[in-house]
């Protein structure tokens, strides 16, 4: 992990300097050589290789693993599982995201409260947390597979009209919505492409590559935190985790992205 | 920021909501403040008022950013009241430290200590110093503004305006009111003006 962080740090010099006197489109091209580079040498495998681990380790007051979880497609079906959420869950009557339902996993197959499994869910380049492993885990067996989400059921489709109500709702200090950055074709925040999110085009390239593993902050990140990042710099008071109107905007994404191929946990700037 | 809107019972939103899960109508306004007001939790300055919208923010999320022409002008003229010029006189401060202002994007959020000095986060959206290629492309390029505008007092005035609060000239705008939001102090954007006109600064070499 040291050294793979360490030639992360190389490339970013590497780029620093040779960015330093040119133009933007030169700057641009840079980018994309760096990413690249960086996709190459991605530590994401290793996310998901702990990940694993994890899922089959015995845990908890009932000392159970999450080998039997149900992420929709019956109990211990990990593979295109998560291609297929948030879906509808008739045991907890709520549709859930892979984060929210591995709560509802961890508390009901392991004997965790809701506190503790959600007790320390964005872990650091230090410490990463189990939630983070874990969604890299699951959503790497769904690499490869075609992105299928459902409105069939009302409650499904009540949650993606939910998602883009939220997802054009301007408030805040600064007035922002989600598509202030995210729906407009072409913008972009300093040198970082915005994809337009609400469209299948930009959804599709964006949403197949989360969670993913950004090599600035040598982290790998969950939906549920890029979620909470963007409300942060929104400038909103604080979603959540697991919350409805988080799994509405991952369900507004999802479904904008489907057809398209899952390809993540990706790499991230 | 602290504009109420319409208040109804708790109760009636609630059941409101409940039949609004099975039905396929989109979610009501109300529903959407209920869902907000449950979901979300005021972290650092980033307290729960700042969910509900004024008028400005809740005109142009319904017309998806395109108000009638009418209502849009009314509501400008509205925001225009609210900008306070500097009761000296002088709208031009010091460029060096309007491009260090410029370049920051800190402040408002949860993160942000409210004491601390926060900045105007322009660079995120305009380009302003052609020497500067780390831009964004949200707004429109300032690059040369006084060349193209002049640096006068009626440029200075629009300049400090439109910084102040950005809805008095074009309502639906995405560029946050930096003065009416308690953003930027007066000084700060007498500094971010003298940036964009000041014929010394980089913005308009």
């Amino acid at each position: 992990m040291r050294a793979l962080r360490g030639s992360a740090l190389l490339a970013a010099a590497a780029l620093a300097t040779a960015a330093a006197p040119v133009t933007a489109q030169d700057t641009k091209q840079e980018i994309q050589k760096y990413q690249r580079m960086t996709a190459e040498s991605s530590p994401v495998e290793l996310w998901e290789l702990q990940g694993a681990d994890l899922w089959k380790r015995k845990s908890g007051p009932k000392n159970a693993s999450l080998e039997r979880c149900d992420l929709g497609m019956g109990p211990g079906v990990v593979k295109g599982a998560y291609a297929r959420l948030p879906r509808y869950f008739r045991d907890t009557g709520r549709v859930q995201d892979l984060e929210s339902r591995l709560v509802t996993c961890m508390t009901t197959l392991q004997g965790l409260t809701e506190q503790e499994a959600t007790k320390r869910v964005f872990g650091n380049a230090d410490n990463p947390s189990d939630m983070e492993y874990l969604a890299a885990y699951v959503a790497g067996q769904s690499r490869g597979v075609k992105m299928q989400v459902s409105t069939k059921l009302p409650q499904e489709q009540a949650t993606y009209d939910l998602g883009k109500k939220l997802f054009f709702y301007r408030a805040g200090s600064w007035d922002f919505s989600c598509a202030s950055c995210h729906g407009t074709e072409g913008k972009r925040i300093r040198m970082q492409d915005l994809p337009v999110l609400s469209e299948p085009q930009g959804a599709r390239g964006t949403y197949t590559t989360w969670p993913g593993y950004r090599v600035s902050v040598a982290q790998l990140k969950t939906m549920q935190w890029r979620i909470n990042d963007c409300f942060r710099q929104q400038r909103f008071p604080e979603p959540a985790y697991g919350s409805e109107a988080t799994v509405a905007l991952t369900m507004f994404m999802a479904v904008n992205a489907n057809g398209a191929t899952y390809n993540g946990p990706g790499t991230k700037r | 920021m602290t504009k109420k809107t319409i208040c109804l019972s708790l109760g009636a939103l609630a059941g409101a909501l409940a039949v609004a899960q099975f039905a396929l109508a989109e979610p009501t306004v109300e529903e959407l403040r209920t869902v907000l007001h449950r979901d979300f939790h005021p972290k650092g300055q980033a307290t729960m008022d700042r969910v509900d919208q004024d008028a400005v923010q809740r005109l142009c999320t319904d017309t998806h950013d395109k108000p009638p022409v009418e209502l849009e002008k009314a509501l400008e003229a509205d925001q225009l009241k609210t900008v306070v010029l500097p009761a000296d006189g002088n709208l031009m401060g010091d460029w060096k430290r309007g491009e260090k202002i410029a370049g920051s994007g800190a402040g408002m959020t949860w993160k942000d200590k409210p004491d601390a000095a926060n900045g105007g986060s322009c660079y995120n959206c305009h380009q302003l110093s052609p020497a500067q290629p780390s831009f964004g492309t949200i707004g429109p390029s300032l690059a040369h503004f006084a060349k193209k505008r002049g640096s006068g007092p009626e440029a200075q005035k629009y300049v400090y305006s439109k910084i102040y609060n950005a809805k008095a000239f074009n309502l639906c705008s995405q560029m946050p009111r930096m003065g009416y939001s308690g953003t930027l102090t007066e000084q700060q954007m007498k500094d971010l003006t003298a940036y964009v006109l000041d014929p010394a600064s980089p913005v308009n070499h």
